[in-house]
């Protein structure tokens, strides 16, 4: 392998029902900015069925290159033909990075082609950076659930591949009016034992804000103590247009759904007001909120590590705090209108 | 139907603490466990066993302590326990690790092979489709269930918002989601028997039909060139002492001075 031969940074670009997904539109920011400090430029690989329409979106967000496979075979997301698109696509452009959503699709689709490719692959990370000398990827994530951080190169193989944490990388400004050049390479879908048969889609009612886009999150953890007390956090959520989450105690206890859990295992938060309600504050959480801009814990025991990450923490009972401050805002809430 | 489920000891990550002072982890002490979504993977695979018949044998990469996790598995339930272990195998990657496994699931006869989806040590959720890759089958990651139809498996696979259901044909590979199911406990005569009567199978390097260049330390494209504890942002105001309404007072005024509303 020449590594010279490969050049431009490629991103992934999921697509679900025709929806970009928000992750996308970070790591085009990202690739923008490495294939900035490359002298290089941005590719986007666009999967789908009937999905050309989505690249103008993808030239406002940072590419420069819009890859198209458009094909009824890429409608819903199977690993074999997505896989077998982008190691075509590899093989033909011939790029030195390819960053992925380290999403259930990103997850599973990347491995995929790396076993294919024989190239490196980190996974879940948060941080990527161009090494000065080597012009190669430094790849650094959180491992040992979230007690260190490891940076990690691939220098002798290409495409250099990584998965990115959503909500970890920020995306541009957009560049209304941008283009890019659509390209259409000829890939054959031919399906063979590895093509599984997606028989139905059953999406969850969700009449939430996702949790990674809510500005004020309220948090439950252990210590709430059950599935009952989580309306005293709605309560106090409702208040103040907020979004209940939760800690992944509570998943396992079967309190509240898996898409509301922070953490190392669930999803990476930034809102401006984070309440930890109840949380211990274990690593694997702190890792999924502490970019929160404001961290305001509630916890009986006092040496909770919570305390340590948090702006204003309070040692007290949410059982009784919480109701208190949910009514005196609720009270000022009215005040203010006049009623 | 012949299954196959690929265990790996951890050390239990919620008990691992750092050295304040060195910034490096503390190991010593931390217990080690068979990884909780493998775990379910396990269960998910005697399930299916108690259902339609057949053998579900275990296998684990690792150095010779993780004999453990494989009389564990023996003891829950497992037919065959193999251990995977060479020093040849050391320094691996995901790739070079799933290379491994690969060789040495190639020798023995499946229909399904189930990984947990991710460990909690490495959290990375590669080595499964790897190992699909290699063996040339089909892979379903994250199912939350899974039902025989025929030759085909019908499994249930978790999304973000959604899941699909997917038909997939045998042989091939699923990863397993912790929260699919309870596994259940070894029994008492399972331990015994796990430990006094049974057997866990050594494969090593010579065991292998793999090439030098694609295990160990030079099959591995990734390095880790750094590793740092994890900076966290400084401490801000603790009120200890604060009764219940003026805890609710003190947090108001705080909410206030950030024009939260």
């Amino acid at each position: 392998m020449n590594i010279q031969d490969y050049k431009g940074v490629f991103v992934f670009v999921q697509q679900v029902d025709s929806h970009i997904s928000g992750v996308s539109y970070e790591l085009l920011g990202k690739a923008r900015e490495l294939a900035d400090t490359l002298n290089t430029e941005v590719g986007a690989i666009l999967l789908g069925s009937n999905v050309e329409k989505l690249a103008d979106n993808l030239a406002e967000y940072g590419a420069d290159t819009v890859i198209v496979v458009d094909s009824e075979e890429l409608k819903e997301y199977r690993t074999e033909p997505y896989a077998h698109s982008i190691t075509s696509i590899v093989e033909k452009y011939k790029p030195e990075i390819i960053l992925y959503g380290a999403t259930a699709i990103g997850r599973d689709l990347a491995p995929r082609v790396s076993a294919r490719l024989k190239a490196g692959l980190t996974a879940d990370c948060t941080k990527l950076d161009i090494d000065e000398q080597t012009k190669g990827l430094r790849m650094t994530r959180p491992a040992f659930g979230g007690n260190i951080m490891a940076t990690i190169i691939s220098p002798e193989h290409r495409p250099q591949m990584a998965t990115v944490r959503p909500g970890v990388m920020q995306r541009i400004a957009k560049r209304a009016g941008a283009k890019a050049k659509i390209e259409k390479p000829q890939i054959e879908l031919t399906p063979n034992n590895k093509y599984v048969e997606v028989t139905q889609v059953v999406k969850k009612v969700v009449n939430k804000i996702d949790i990674m886009d809510a500005k004020i999150l309220v948090s439950g953890g252990r210590g709430v103590g059950s599935k009952e007390n989580f309306a005293i956090l709605k309560g106090l959520a409702d208040v103040l247009g907020a979004e209940v989450s939760c800690s992944r105690a509570c998943v396992d206890a079967g309190w509240i759904e898996k898409d509301q859990q922070v953490g190392q295992t669930g999803k990476t938060v930034r809102p401006h007001v984070y309440f930890a309600v109840g949380i211990s504050g274990a690593i694997q959480h702190l890792a999924g909120m502490e970019e929160s801009d404001i961290i305001i814990a509630i916890n009986k025991d006092p040496s909770a590590p919570i305390f340590d990450v948090a702006d204003y923490g309070i040692v007290g009972d949410m059982n009784k705090i919480v109701p208190i401050l949910t009514e005196k805002i609720k009270a000022e809430k009215a005040a203010k209108l006049g009623v | 139907m012949k299954i196959i489920v690929c265990i790996k000891q951890v050390p239990n990550t919620n008990e691992v603490k750092l050295d304040p002072i060195k910034g490096t982890l503390i190991r010593d002490g931390v217990p080690s466990i068979m990884n909780p979504d493998d775990k379910a993977g396990l269960e998910a695979a005697l399930t299916l066993k108690e259902r339609y018949g057949g053998e579900v044998n275990v296998v684990s990469m690792g150095p010779p302590q993780a004999d453990a996790v494989l009389r564990e598995a023996m003891a829950m339930g497992a037919d065959k326990a193999y251990l995977v272990t060479d020093r040849a195998f050391g320094g691996a990657d995901t790739l070079a690790t799933s290379t491994t496994l690969a060789a040495a699931v190639k020798k023995m006869e499946y229909d399904l092979i189930i990984t947990g989806r991710q460990a909690i040590d490495g959290d990375t959720a590669q080595v499964g489709p790897q190992l699909a890759e290699h063996l040339n089958i089909p892979n379903v990651s994250y199912a939350e269930k899974i039902d025989l139809d025929g030759k085909t498996l019908v499994v249930q696979r978790q999304y973000e918002d959604r899941y699909h259901t997917v038909r997939v044909q045998m042989p091939c590979l699923l990863t397993a989601l912790g929260e699919m199911n309870k596994p259940r406990y070894m029994t008492p005569g399972g331990i015994f028997d796990a430990y006094r009567k049974r057997e866990v199978t050594i494969v090593t390097r010579a065991d292998l039909d793999v090439e030098d260049e694609k295990i160990g330390l030079k099959g591995s494209p990734t390095r880790v060139v750094q590793s740092f504890p994890k900076s966290l942002k400084a401490a801000g105001v603790k009120e200890a002492a604060l009764e219940p309404e003026e805890a609710a007072n003190f947090i108001m005024e705080k909410l206030k001075e950030k024009f939260i509303f």
